[in-house]
C-alpha cells in the first residue's frame, strides 16, 4: 500500500488545483484519478474566468469570484515559470452583450441589485449603449441594444491550465495515478483512510480531499458528508480559426489565441446525457449569430457536450467531514475561474485543518431547511 | 520524407498549385500530397505558421486545403480525382476574398 501525507481524489480542474497547492508545502501528496471512461467535466470548460453576474443571493459568492480574479494573475505567471505552460490567461474586461431590450435591462437591473447586495465589497461594471459598444465590439448585430462591462472579467485555456497543473503538481513532488477509481474509503483507527481502487491499487492517507466531479457525492457518503449536486449539461461549438478580431470575452463567444470562437455555453438539465443535440446547437449559433454576424462565414470545426457540477443554488459546496475531520470535500461549477483560489487559499484551509469561518457560507447546511 | 509502401498501380494526375503530381487513385488528397513531399498545406490563421497533417483522420484540422475553388476541406478526409486543382488554406478564416483578406 502506498502512503500518503494527504489523497486528493479526482483530476478535474479542482482536485489538480489541490493537488499542486497542497504540494508546494513538501509532504507526500497523490492525486488518484480515473481512467478515459470517467465523466471528464474538465476536458469541456468553455475557459471564462468571470465574475459579472455571479453572485446573486450570496455576495460571499461574488467577492469569492473576485478574489479569484485577481489572484488569477500570480497564479497563472508562476504555473508558466514552473511548466513552461502558457495557460492563455488574459483579462480584458468581459462583455455581457445582450441581444434584446428586455435581456439588456434585465441584465443591467441583475448587476444593480447585485451591487446593493455586496456594497462597497461589490465589483465594479459599467453598462456600455449600442454606439460605444460598436467601437469596443466591432461587429456587432444591428440588434444588439448594449451591454454591460465588467473589468475583473478574463479568459484562459481550460486544458492548458489542467495540463499545467498536473505538471506543476508532479514537479513539486507529487505522485498522479491514473485509471484507478475510487471505490472504497475507509477511516482507519486511530486517525486516517485507507482507499481502495478498481484495478486493485491501495493507498494509505493521513487527510483526504474529495474532488471527484460527479463522483464526490457517492465518495462523500461513506464518511458522512451530503454532497448535493447534480449534473447541468453545456454544449459548445467551435469554428475554424481565424484572424484576431475580437479583444474581449463576452459571456457566450470567445476567441481563442489560436483564432477559434468558443460559441455557448447552453444549460440544460438531461441527467448524465453527455450527447450535443441539434435543436441546442442551432440556438447557441443562432444567438451567437445574432450578436455577431460575421460569424456566420466562418465553418464549425467541432462540438460537444460537458456536465457542470451543479449545486441546488449554483454556489459551490466546501465541507469539511465532522465524523472525520481530517476529510475535506471540494465542489463547484466554476473550476477555472476558482483555480486560483483552489490552488492557494483553499489548499491552506485543507494543510492548517480547518475551513475558515467566513467560508462557512460554502457550507451545505444552507440547503437545510428547518420542518 | 515518406515513401510509399506500394507503388503506384492506377495513377492520377492532380495540381498543387502550378505544380502536377503524380497520386494513386485511392489515395487521399492528404496522402499524395505528403508522398509529393509538400510539408506546407496552409498557414495558421494568428501567427501564419505552417501547416501540415496530424492526426490523418479528420480531428485536428491541420491539413485544411482549398480544392477546385471550395475553401476549408480536409486532405485527409478527400480523395484525389483526375485533374483536381489543390491550393493552399488561405488561413485568415474569411476566404480569399473576405472582409480580412490575408495580408
Amino acid at each position: 500500500m502506498n502512503h500518503l501525507d494527504i489523497a486528493v481524489i479526482g483530476g478535474g480542474l479542482l482536485g489538480s488545483a489541490f493537488a499542486y497547492g497542497l504540494s508546494t508545502d513538501g509532504g507526500r501528496v497523490g492525486l488518484i484519478d480515473e481512467g478515459d471512461h470517467a465523466i471528464r467535466t474538465a476536458r469541456g470548460n468553455f475557459g471564462l474566468v468571470w465574475v459579472q453576474g455571479k453572485g446573486l443571493g450570496m455576495p460571499d459568492y461574488a467577492r469569492w469570484s473576485l478574489r479569484s480574479a485577481y489572484a488569477w494573475t500570480p497564479f497563472s505567471e508562476e504555473l508558466q515559470a514552473q511548466t513552461g505552460t502558457l495557460v492563455e490567461y488574459h483579462r480584458p474586461g468581459g462583455f455581457y452583450v445582450s441581444i434584446d431590450d428586455t435581456e439588456f435591462a434585465d441584465n443591467v437591473a441583475r448587476l444593480k441589485q447585485l451591487r446593493d447586495e455586496a456594497g462597497d465589497e461589490g465589483y465594479d461594471y459599467e453598462v456600455v449603449e449600442r454606439a460605444a459598444l460598436c467601437e469596443q465590439l466591432p461587429g456587432i448585430g444591428p440588434d444588439v441594444p448594449g451591454a454591460t462591462y465588467c473589468p475583473h472579467d478574463g479568459h484562459a485555456n481550460p486544458l492548458k491550465l489542467l495540463r499545467a497543473l498536473q505538471e506543476a503538481f508532479r514537479l513539486n513532488g507529487g505522485t498522479y495515478t491514473p485509471s484507478s477509481r475510487v471505490t472504497t474509503i475507509r477511516p482507519v483507527n486511530g486517525g486516517g483512510f485507507e482507499i481502495l481502487c478498481e484495478g486493485g491499487r491501495e493507498f494509505g492517507c493521513e487527510k483526504l480531499v474529495i474532488a471527484a466531479g460527479h463522483g464526490s457525492a457517492e465518495l462523500g457518503k461513506s464518511l458522512g458528508m451530503e454532497i448535493p449536486i447534480f449534473p447541468v449539461q453545456g454544449q459548445v461549438v467551435v469554428t475554424e480559426r481565424a484572424q484576431m478580431t475580437m479583444t474581449y470575452p463576452t459571456n457566450y463567444v470567445r476567441q481563442t489565441d489560436d483564432g477559434n470562437y468558443l460559441l455557448g455555453p447552453s444549460a440544460r438539465d438531461v441527467g448524465f446525457n453527455d450527447e450535443t443535440e441539434t435543436t441546442t446547437l442551432r440556438d447557441i449559433t443562432r444567438r451567437c449569430t445574432t450578436a455577431f454576424p460575421h460569424l456566420r462565414q466562418l465553418r464549425i470545426q467541432r462540438t460537444w457536450a460537458a456536465l457542470r457540477i451543479m449545486t441546488p443554488d449554483g454556489f459551490p459546496v466546501y465541507l469539511q467531514s465532522e465524523a472525520y475531520p481530517e476529510a475535506f470535500s471540494f465542489s463547484c461549477h466554476s473550476g477555472v475561474t476558482l483555480a486560483a483560489v483552489h490552488a492557494t487559499d483553499v489548499s491552506r484551509w485543507v494543510l492548517d485543518g480547518h475551513i475558515p469561518s467566513q467560508y462557512r457560507c460554502f457550507h451545505p447546511e444552507r440547503f437545510d431547511v428547518p420542518a | 520524407m515518406y515513401r510509399r509502401r506500394d507503388p503506384i498501380s492506377d495513377s492520377i494526375m492532380i495540381w498543387f498549385c502550378d505544380r502536377r503530381i503524380e497520386a494513386a487513385a485511392d489515395d487521399s488528397v492528404a496522402a499524395a500530397l505528403l508522398a509529393a513531399s509538400i510539408s506546407c498545406f496552409g498557414r495558421t490563421a494568428v501567427s501564419g505558421a505552417p501547416r501540415a497533417p496530424f492526426c490523418m483522420i479528420g480531428n485536428c484540422f491541420d491539413c485544411l486545403v482549398e480544392i477546385d475553388g471550395e475553401t476549408n476541406l480536409q486532405a485527409c478526409l478527400v480523395t484525389v480525382r483526375e485533374g483536381m486543382r489543390i491550393r493552399p488554406h488561405p488561413g485568415n478564416g474569411f476566404g480569399d476574398d473576405g472582409e480580412k483578406g490575408e495580408a
